[in-house]
Formats: C-alpha cells, sequence, structure tokens
C-alpha cells in the first residue's frame, strides 16, 4: 500500500465528515433527547409529588371529618342536655306558678270567707238588734245601748 | 462480462478491482505508482454518501419533534441512542467529541459497506457508458478509506495518550509497560507493537472483510457469465440467483458487523488512551 494523495483526502473528509456529523446530527438531536428525557423525568416526579400530595390530602379530609363528626355528636350531647335544663326548669316554673296560684286562690277564698264573716256577723247583729228592740219595745235606746248591742255582735 | 476462458476469468476480476486512478498511477495495472494518485471512485462514492449523511441529518434537523418524534426521527434516535450506550457503556469519562466520531464511523462505514450490496457489474457497465474504464464503487475495499480512518483513529490515540497522561507518562508507558522496570527493551517493542496494532487491525480488518466479500460476489456473478450455452443456463443461472442471495443476506449482516466492530474497537482504543494509570 502506497501513502497516496488518496489517503489524505479520505483523511480531511472523514474529519469533516465527524465535524458535519457532530453539527447537524449528533449535536441537536442527542441535546433534544437529552431535554426529552429531562422533561419525562421531571413529568414523572411531578405526577408522583401530585399523587403524594393527593393521598395528604385525602388523610387530612379524613381527619377533617372524623373531627367534624366528633364535634357535632358533642354539640348534640350538649343541645340534649340543654334541652333537658330547659324541660326540667320549665317544670320548675310551672310547679312554682301553679302553688303561687293555689296560695292566691287560697288567700282569696279566706279573704271572702272573712269578709262573710264580717257580713254575717254585722247581719246577726242587726238582727238581735232589731229582735231586742221589738222584745223591749221602748226599754231599750239605741243610741243608749249602741256599744252593749256592737260587743255583743262582735261575741257572736 | 467475462468470457469462459481462465484468462477472462481472472482478468475479470482483476478488472473490477481495480480503481479509477488518475496522476501518478501504473498505465499498464492502473495501481496507484507514487504519492499523487487520486483514487477518483474510492473518493466520490465516500464523499458521496458523507454528503447524503449530512443532507439527510440536516433535512431532518429542520423538522425535528421535541416530544412526539415518528418515523424516520425515531430510527435515527434508536440508532443514536444505540451509539450512545456503547460510548457510555465502553468510554471511561466524558469526551464530547467520542460520541460524534463514533456515529460518523458507524454510519460512513455502514453506508460505504452497503455499496457491496448493489450488483456488482451495475455501476461499472453504466460506468463504461460515460467512459469511465475503470470503476470500484466500494470505498471500504480500498486501503486509502481504511487506512485513512484507522489512521485518523490512531492519531487521536496518540493525541489523547499524551494529553491524558502527559509526554512522561506516554514514554513510561512504552518503557515499563508490560513487565515493569526490568526489562525495558522487551517492553518498548511490546508496546510499540501493541500500539501499532491497533490502526493496523482496524483499517485491514475492515478491507480485508470488505475485499473478500466483492471478491465472492465477483465469483457468484462469473456463474452465469460462465455459462453461455444451452441446458446448463436453466441450472445455472437459478443457482447464481440462489447465491447471490443467499450472500447478500449474509453480507447484510458482515457490513452492520464491520461498521459496529471498528466504532467499537475506537471507543475502546480512545478509552484506553484515557486512563492514565496504565
Amino acid at each position: 500500500m502506497n501513502i497516496t494523495v488518496t489517503l489524505l483526502a479520505q483523511v480531511i473528509a472523514f474529519i469533516a465528515l465527524i465535524w458535519f456529523v457532530n453539527k447537524v446530527l449528533w449535536g441537536p438531536l442527542s441535546k433534544l433527547m437529552e431535554e426529552r428525557q429531562k422533561r419525562i423525568a421531571d413529568g414523572l416526579a411531578a405526577a408522583e409529588k401530585g399523587k403524594k400530595e393527593q393521598e395528604l390530602a385525602e388523610k387530612k379530609a379524613l381527619q377533617a371529618i372524623s373531627e367534624a363528626k366528633q364535634q357535632a355528636a358533642e354539640i348534640i350531647a350538649q343541645a340534649q342536655k340543654r334541652g333537658n335544663e330547659i324541660v326540667e326548669e320549665a317544670k320548675e316554673t310551672a310547679r312554682a306558678e301553679a302553688e303561687r296560684i293555689v296560695a292566691a286562690a287560697n288567700a282569696e277564698i279566706e279573704q271572702e270567707v272573712n269578709r262573710a264573716k264580717e257580713h254575717l256577723r254585722k247581719e246577726v247583729a242587726e238582727l238581735a238588734l232589731a229582735g231586742a228592740s221589738k222584745v223591749l219595745k221602748r226599754e231599750i235606746d239605741a243610741k243608749a245601748h249602741k256599744d252593749l248591742l256592737n260587743d255583743l255582735a262582735a261575741q257572736i | 462480462m467475462a468470457s469462459s476462458s481462465g484468462g477472462g476469468t481472472v482478468e475479470y476480476i482483476q478488472h473490477h478491482l481495480t480503481n479509477l486512478c488518475v496522476g501518478d498511477c501504473d498505465p499498464v495495472t492502473h495501481k496507484a505508482a507514487g504519492f499523487w494518485a487520486l483514487h477518483l471512485d474510492t473518493l466520490f462514492f465516500s464523499v458521496l454518501l458523507g454528503a447524503v449523511i449530512v443532507l439527510v441529518s440536516w433535512r431532518l434537523g429542520r423538522n425535528l419533534q421535541a416530544d412526539t418524534p415518528s418515523g424516520f426521527q425515531n430510527f435515527v434516535e434508536s440508532i443514536l441512542e444505540f451509539v450512545g450506550n456503547q460510548v457510555k457503556d465502553t468510554f471511561p469519562g466524558h469526551n464530547p467529541l467520542i460520541a460524534p466520531l463514533a456515529l460518523t464511523i458507524f454510519l460512513w462505514v455502514w453506508l460505504m459497506n452497503f455499496m457491496d450490496l448493489i450488483p456488482v457489474d451495475l455501476l461499472p457497465l453504466l460506468g463504461s457508458f460515460i467512459g469511465i474504464d475503470y470503476l470500484k464503487v466500494v470505498p471500504t475495499t480500498d486501503l486509502s478509506t481504511t487506512m485513512a480512518l484507522s489512521l485518523t483513529v490512531f492519531a487521536l490515540i496518540v493525541y489523547y495518550n499524551i494529553k491524558v497522561k502527559g509526554a512522561k507518562g506516554y514514554l513510561k508507558m512504552f518503557l515499563f509497560h508490560p513487565f515493569g522496570k526490568y526489562l525495558v527493551p522487551v517492553n518498548i517493542v511490546m508496546t510499540a507493537i501493541e500500539e501499532l496494532a491497533k490502526p493496523l487491525s482496524l483499517g485491514l480488518r475492515l478491507f480485508g472483510n470488505m475485499f473478500a466479500g466483492e471478491l465472492v460476489f465477483l465469483l457468484i456473478a462469473l456463474l452465469g457469465g460462465a455459462a453461455t450455452i444451452g441446458a446448463a443456463l436453466f441450472f445455472i443461472v437459478p443457482l447464481q440467483v440462489l447465491l447471490d442471495l443467499g450472500w447478500l443476506i449474509f453480507h447484510v449482516l458482515i457490513i452492520t458487523l464491520q461498521a459496529f466492530i471498528f466504532m467499537v474497537l475506537t471507543i475502546v482504543y480512545l478509552g484506553m488512551a484515557h486512563v492514565s494509570d496504565h
């Protein structure tokens, strides 16, 4: 084999081709593929992150729901307790009111009785006075014996 | 086509294996005789195939799809990924030159080898119509091409050896490499042989495989030429077609394998040059 100008020309062609391949094929395409790889990796990582966040949010939501349920139960229990209290209070008030009314009625009755008694006493006194005056006729002066008669009436 | 005589056969084969030489050539054998011998066919086809690579890449590069590659871009991307993985697996460290170099070798050598699969008589016949007497269409059956590639790689090997190990380190490798400091003369001979064997084996392996493949194609082509009369034609022509097809299919593997081997060995040799602690 001779070292000829063909060999040199081929060396130059080879070097030029390496340069061209790097420029138009390897360079842009490998850059593109690398970027795509990175994008895909990023996307997968983001998806993974999103999934984790969703799981976390679900857990949080469950926790919030259970807390809310507990609170609701507490509130209901409190409300029931308060309701019972209100009922008890109402009962108490009603009883007191009833007692008061009964007491008032009793007092009125007593007053009425007293008044009736007084009335009766007066009438008895008058009747006694009228009877006595009829019996005694003029012997008894109504004016002179008024105190006596009143005394009598009070004793009846 | 060859005549049935033995001399014709030899002539036919020799004719096919002679380059279109201009300049400093032997007027009888048409072999290169001095430095200024230019193999026009080798240059033409190799530069043409190089231009094909550049043009196709350029056209592909104009409408690259970033996220939805399809068809041809997928195909090219898979080749790129294949070469990139080879580099990643066998090359230590990082050098931005290695991958484009390996890709260039793989594509260019494969395409040049592929010229072997074009029927052996087709292009020389077409050439003869426009007055070209000799045409060897496979650039890799020309030692000028294969040695140009391997010597370029060798230059890179030496360059990176000196760059990574330093001139002193490279020299030390020659002095002390296989057997230590007590056998310096032996070491020099051994390392020199080892280093020189790299470009020689690279270039000669590719040349030998392609040359032999071309020769087998020529011999198969001779079958039909030998059968010029009567009944033999009915037997020999189908046989030729069958043999040609078989060798063609086998040769597709060979050209791919040779391109791959050239690429991988280049990566490995340059990788060895990059390892500073030998």
